[in-house]
């Protein structure tokens, strides 16, 4: 066997027991083994992101997370409350209010009805406000749920518990645990890729961690300014002729180390290094959109000047999918409007309607909106009451936080469009049927992509960690 | 048995209304317990049933109870008993009873052990391993060269002494003390004082404080009789909890949610025990209730965090100097701005807002902001000026500068200029040579108390319970009123069957890779076994004899045989012992994070070596800092100048929503809780960061400079002069042979791209042409990159 046949069959070995973890490793190959597959041998493995094929069958393969960070108000854009024009500028009686917990305001602060207008859209007839006209065209394609909750009412517990299943910092996010348990196809991207639009996002680097996770699985930013990838580019004075014979000699030296020591973690560098430099050639071929057709660049809005930003991270989520990368994520933040919500709204609508639906309908007519999971959504939602600072300043008034009901929607791979689940009541205050909790969002999302949800876990602190912690319960209603 | 949330599961004598058997049997339609795999059979609900009626009496409760460590037959609850050191056939292989135990169990399996590593290999690795730092070549030479029999003692007494060794051993410990320089969740606010209880840490370890001691002191420093402010400083490892400042979070959550941690923290850190899953109910797998969990908790709750001035040696005599004039300048901008004369009246608002909650959203708004943004916001403003603190007036002052608009609108804000104003004071207060602060926690004037918190959530009070131990281990010394003292000193007590196992198991880890236990966070029933059970025993009453001294536990390590084998693989341990538990050879593994820089800058000579003192902020990618929040205000990242851009790793603030690159890429731990063990990936992004970071473009630079300056001239002469400062040995011929066909590449290269060499090499070297220079700049690169480089052999 040549050094280089052991680095590409053996050289993971000691990588496998060190990071993905001797437990970990038993655990997915218990896993696979319940399955009904023949647990591996870390020996008989490669690399911790080779692809793996899930326990059960599973339509979507990759997942495009649109995270819309600071909890856009599903009130003025995909819950319609007429009934709430006869509150307008006034407070709610206690007896309503009574169990209510905000986080700034106190319950008794005046409701404000939705100047939005909302009509029906598609076959379906899903109603959707007039501030989303673009994404509002691909109802039939949209599983609208009206009726999600959350446990945490701040930020970053909010999205850690979005992205992690827990409101506490330190668990693997949702990208990091599907790169664990299905590997990744592309051989020279990352596994999980974030991109992001507007400001950070309140939980910062939670968002994408890998947590207890190996950091193999932790999202990788993509960078708008700069270069895509940290330090992707060789310093100055180093051309690519230049880096290939730097890493030819590395690699060279290295194996002749190997050879006198024979300490099997230095194949699986000498991978590391390769997968790397991989890594700078296919980059800028990625962001080269040279060779999109105008129509395409159009549909997106690549080209306008509101839309440029989101509509290039989509363009890239698709082009990421399509190189095989496993989880997406598109921050854009932040739509956390406490006040002059109206604007507010209407500029992140601007700017991300016509992208999203552009990604929807393109992935459809390439025929990767089946195998692709769509997720849009925020870390909780906006109350009916309004957060007015100074009475005499009326345009600034807002939303508070509410994480009892809010709205989200997803597409694509293993999702049944064209309808919408849950009822709140007439105020938007509570849910009235189909309660879905982040963790129930989550173990459908796993199903989707072939995973039992209790199953997919990990040996952390004397545990058997999972994504949706001891709880969760797949929402049959959403499946194809 | 005393039931959750929905009240008491047994009526005992009332088999039929007890909830146990309702939910067994599936009485309740749709509600039947268990709720997933086998149900109970007729037969064990009927023991259950019958059990029940004759009164349900648990007799193990009492026998717990009273029994203490005999309660479980689980190795690690059982008392530590010196076991006597077995006799070997290889006795001469030997050097101290490490090996009697180590060698006993490779000639049982008839494994021979690996020869010793030869004196290159010793003296790289027991420098990394217990200075953090590679051997220089001088002091290569004087180690080859020193034919004593006692030659690698000597070395190891001279790391054992050098002040590098207590940033090396702090790391581990600032990683379990979940040590970070900021707050964490939004806002992540910088903690300026944080660095303090680090710089403590690496001196208690310098002066090899005596564990004991440096538990009681971290736990419990505030509570000793006359405690010194160092002994404050030490209490900070509990302020490393994350702070939540968001808006409108539910401040006694998040006072439960810190207290919570440091209960789990310490359960980790000493008892290797995972007590936080007993949070919301009892530990499903060890002996460790969900009343005891609150128990412990108890010792935490009534502490407060309160910052003291710290002041370190020589600071006094330029902060006294400078003090009235910073004041005064300080009052003369605050006036000129009108602060002075508007503070009274926003006073006001505030408690009003506080008095009224609901009336005016604008003052709830900001109200919540001063309780968020300030520490014990709402006591200072309560507190009449004249008796706060000026550390509490100058908080109180500034937030109101930045957070005025909250109560006047943004225009009349940006009329008052205060913008401006928050500017002045900041250059102003930078330029104050002021005391150094310390967070510490110290005993709360207002008395808390505790209760079993229902399901782990804080508004759900169960049981209330008194500070307490869990009762599967030895009993706590008999007191009236338990404090954290007490609990310390229960930590360290003689019988404690946990603490000493658990630390001299973390000693193992980290001179060997691995532990003997090789779940470091876990010594309970889901945990891995010992390997080698006596000798973890033997270590653990040697370290309590020895006086608790860690260094002396560390020099013992470090002189025996076993760790000074070849760490080699050989072939016929491949399938016998793939993950070398028998320890017939030592195990090779990647330098942490921290150690990476450390080395490449030792190596290069750029390292500054002052030991101590604030943390500092390398250069980084703007696009790193662009995405924290919102790009705010509270997270600046201000590249440290001049030398303090070479500081070992240990001193890079750890900004916890935004931390710096290379200790992300390199398994550096998230400071969320306490880590017992980093984990070890192998990245593309680890080679991105080595090769194309300007910060080891740089090293490679200066290592090639190096080079050339102090090596005099054959290509050969200056690899070997290379190769001992990075991987202390000399090139071989193979490896001279294929870098010097590379070093001509890049020569060739380079002549065609002048400007390629300008920017590699941009110094002029007398005698040496630039591109010759360039193409070292490569070599550097390539040595700097080698897998040998980046591990601990």
């Amino acid at each position: 066997m040549t050094f280089k046949d052991f680095i590409q069959i053996e050289g993971r070995r000691a990588f496998l027991r060190d990071c993905a973890g001797g437990l970990g490793t038993i655990a997915l190959a218990h896993l696979l083994g319940v399955e009904g597959r023949s647990a591996e041998t870390p020996r008989q493995r490669d690399s911790p992101l080779a692809p793996k094929a899930p326990p059960l069958a599973a339509k979507a393969k990759n997942v495009i997370f649109l995270f819309m960070a600071g909890a856009p108000s599903q009130l003025d854009l995909f819950d319609p409350k007429p009934e709430l024009q006869k509150w307008h500028g006034k407070p709610l009686p206690p007896s309503m209010t009574k169990d209510l917990k905000l986080a700034f305001i106190k319950p008794t602060a005046a409701i404000m009805a939705s100047p939005r207008q909302f009509k029906p859209y598609g076959q379906c007839g899903m109603e959707i406000s007039d501030y989303l006209p673009q994404t509002a065209t691909c109802a039939d394609d949209m599983c609208l749920v009206r009726s999600m909750y959350s446990d945490a009412f701040n930020h970053h517990p909010g999205q850690s518990l979005l992205m992690s299943g827990s409101p506490l910092s330190g668990r693997p996010t949702f990208g990091s645990w599907l790169t664990y348990g299905l590997g990744s196809e592309s051989q020279d991207l990352p596994g999980f890729v974030v991109l992001s639009s507007g400001g950070g996002a309140s939980a910062g680097s939670n968002n994408w961690s890998s947590g207890f996770l190996p950091s193999t699985y932790q999202g990788v930013p993509f960078r708008s300014n700069g270069e895509p990838i940290l330090y992707l580019s060789n310093p100055k004075g180093v051309s690519a002729a230049t880096q290939r014979a730097s890493l030819d000699a590395l690699r060279d030296v290295n194996e002749h180390h190997f050879k006198n020591v024979g300490n099997v973690e230095i194949a699986s560098r000498v991978a590391a290094y390769e997968l790397a430099f991989r890594m700078q050639t296919s980059a800028p071929e990625l962001l080269d959109f040279s060779k999109e057709s105008p129509a395409t660049l159009d549909l997106y809005g690549v080209n306008q000047e509101t839309t440029r930003p989101y509509a290039t991270n989509c363009l890239l989520a698709r082009r990421l999918v399509e190189r095989g990368v496993r989880f997406v994520m598109l921050a854009h933040s932040s739509w956390d409007d406490h006040g002059e919500l109206n604007k507010n709204l209407k500029k992140n609508c601007d700017k991300t309607d016509q992208p999203v639906a552009a990604l929807l309908k393109d992935l459809k007519q390439r025929g990767l909106l089946d195998s692709t999971l769509v997720v849009w959504a925020g870390e909780f939602g906006r109350t009916p009451m309004t957060q007015l600072n100074r009475p005499e300043e009326i345009d600034s008034a807002g939303r508070d936080h509410h994480p009892n009901c809010f709205s989200l929607w997803l597409a694509g791979g293993g999702i049944r469009g064209g309808q919408v689940i849950g009822k709140n009541d007439e105020l938007g205050l509570n849910i009235v049927e189909d309660k879905v909790h982040i963790h129930d969002l989550h173990a459908t999302l796993l199903r989707c992509l072939g995973f039992d949800h209790t199953r997919l876990t990990y040996r952390h602190m004397g545990r058997d960690f999972r994504l949706t912690d001891v709880a969760g319960n797949v929402v049959q209603r959403m499946l194809a | 048995m005393r039931g959750g949330s929905s009240g008491p599961v047994i009526q005992p004598g009332k088999s039929g209304e007890s909830k146990l058997i309702q939910m067994v049997s599936g009485a309740v339609e749709g509600r039947i317990m268990p709720p997933a795999g086998a149900r109970l059979t007729s037969n064990e609900i009927g023991l259950l049933r019958a059990w029940i009626d004759q009164g349900a009496v648990w007799p193990v409760t009492a026998k717990v109870l009273t029994a203490g460590p005999s309660g479980s037959t689980h190795w690690s609850f059982q008392p530590i008993v010196r076991p006597g050191v077995p006799s070997v056939r290889k006795s001469d292989w030997a050097r101290n009873p490490i090996d009697a135990f180590v060698l006993a169990k490779l000639e049982s399996e008839g494994i021979p052990p690996s020869p010793e590593a030869d004196k290159r290999k010793s003296v790289r690795r027991v420098s990394l391993d217990l200075t953090g730092l590679p051997p220089t070549p001088g002091e290569i030479e004087e180690f080859l060269a020193d034919n004593r029999a006692d030659a690698y003692e000597r070395l190891v007494d001279k790391k054992l002494q050098s002040p590098h060794y207590g940033e090396k051993w702090a790391r581990y410990w600032l990683d379990l003390a979940r040590y970070a320089d900021s707050d964490g969740y939004e806002k992540d606010n910088q903690r300026p004082h944080a660095w303090r209880y680090r710089h403590w840490v690496i001196e208690a370890l310098n002066r090899d404080m005596p564990f004991d001691l440096f538990t009681l002191e971290q736990i419990a420093g505030d509570l000793l009789p006359d405690s010194t402010v160092d002994q404050k400083v030490a209490t900070g490892f509990h302020r490393n909890t994350l702070t939540n400042r968001e808006g409108g979070v539910n401040v006694e959550q998040f006072r439960f949610e810190q207290v919570v941690d440091r209960a789990s923290t310490v359960g980790t850190v000493w008892l290797g025990l995972t007590v936080g899953c007993a949070q919301c109910h009892d530990h499903k797998f060890d002996p460790i209730s969900q009343k005891e969990f609150y128990q412990l908790f108890a010792y935490f709750n009534t502490a407060d965090e309160v910052n003291i001035e710290a002041p370190l040696p020589g600071e006094r005599g330029p902060y006294l100097q400078a003090f009235s004039d910073y004041y005064a300048k300080r009052h003369k901008l605050l006036s000129e701005y009108h602060v002075t004369e508007r503070q009274p009246e926003w006073e006001r608002k505030m408690l009003d807002g506080a008095e009224h909650p609901g009336k005016w959203t604008d003052l709830d708004v900001a109200f919540d902001t001063v309780q968020k943004m300030v520490d014990h916001g709402e006591r200072i403003l309560r507190t009449p000026v004249a008796k706060r603190s000026r550390y509490e007036q100058d908080a109180i002052t500034d937030h109101l500068v930045e957070w005025y608009a909250q109560v006047v609108g943004n225009k009349v804000y940006k009329e008052l200029a205060f913008k401006e104003l928050q500017k002045k004071l900041y250059d102003l207060k930078v330029s104050f040579p002021d005391l150094s602060q310390a967070q510490t926690i110290s005993e709360s004037s207002e008395s808390r108390k505790t209760h079993v918190a229902i399901r782990g959530d804080y508004r759900q009070n169960g049981i209330e319970v008194q500070p307490g131990i869990p009762a599967i281990l030895h009993a706590g010394p008999s007191t009236q009123q338990p404090t954290r003292l007490t609990l310390a000193q229960w930590l360290i007590s003689p019988r404690n069957p946990l603490t000493a196992r658990v630390m001299v198991n973390r000693f193992w880890q980290e001179l060997f890779g691995q532990g003997i236990v090789t779940t470091p966070d876990d010594f309970g029933a889901q945990g891995a076994k010992p390997s080698h059970p006596e000798l973890l025993d033997w270590l653990a009453a040697e370290f309590m004899d020895g006086g608790w001294s860690m260094k002396r536990m560390h020099k013992l390590i470090v002189m025996s045989a076993s760790y000074r084998q070849s760490a080699n693989a050989r072939p016929d341990l491949d399938s016998r012992d793939p993950y070398n538990v028998l320890l017939a050879r030592q195990t090779p593994f990647r330098l942490p994070a921290e150690l990476i820089r450390d080395t490449a800058l030792s190596a290069s000579g750029l390292l500054y070596e002052a030991i101590g003192g604030k943390s500092v902020q390398p250069h980084q990618p703007e696009s790193v800092s662009k995405l924290a929040f919102g790009n705010n205000d509270w997270v600046k990242w201000e590249d440290s100048q001049g030398r303090d851009r070479y500081r070992r790793g240990v001193y890079i603030h750890f900004q916890r929503t935004m931390p710096y690159p290379l200790l992300m890429n390199f398994d550096a731990p998230d400071a969320s809780v306490a880590s017992c063990r980093r984990q070890r990936s192998d990245t593309p992004l680890q080679a991105l960061n080595l090769l194309n970071d300007p910060v080891f473009l740089e090293t490679a630079q200066a290592l090639a400079e190096r080079i050339l300056r102090e090596a005099p001239g054959t290509f050969q002469s200056r690899l070997d002069y290379g190769f001992e400062l990075c991987l202390a040995r000399k090139a071989d011929s193979n490896e001279s042979e294929r870098l010097l066909n590379y070093f001509q590449k890049q020569r060739a290269i380079l002549k065609q791209e002048p400007q390629a060499s300008e920017s590699l090499f941009p110094v002029d070297l007398a005698g040496i042409d630039r591109v010759e220079a360039a193409a070292w700049v490569g070599v550097s690169r390539v040595i700097l990159n080698l897998d040998e480089f980046l591990t601990r052999e």
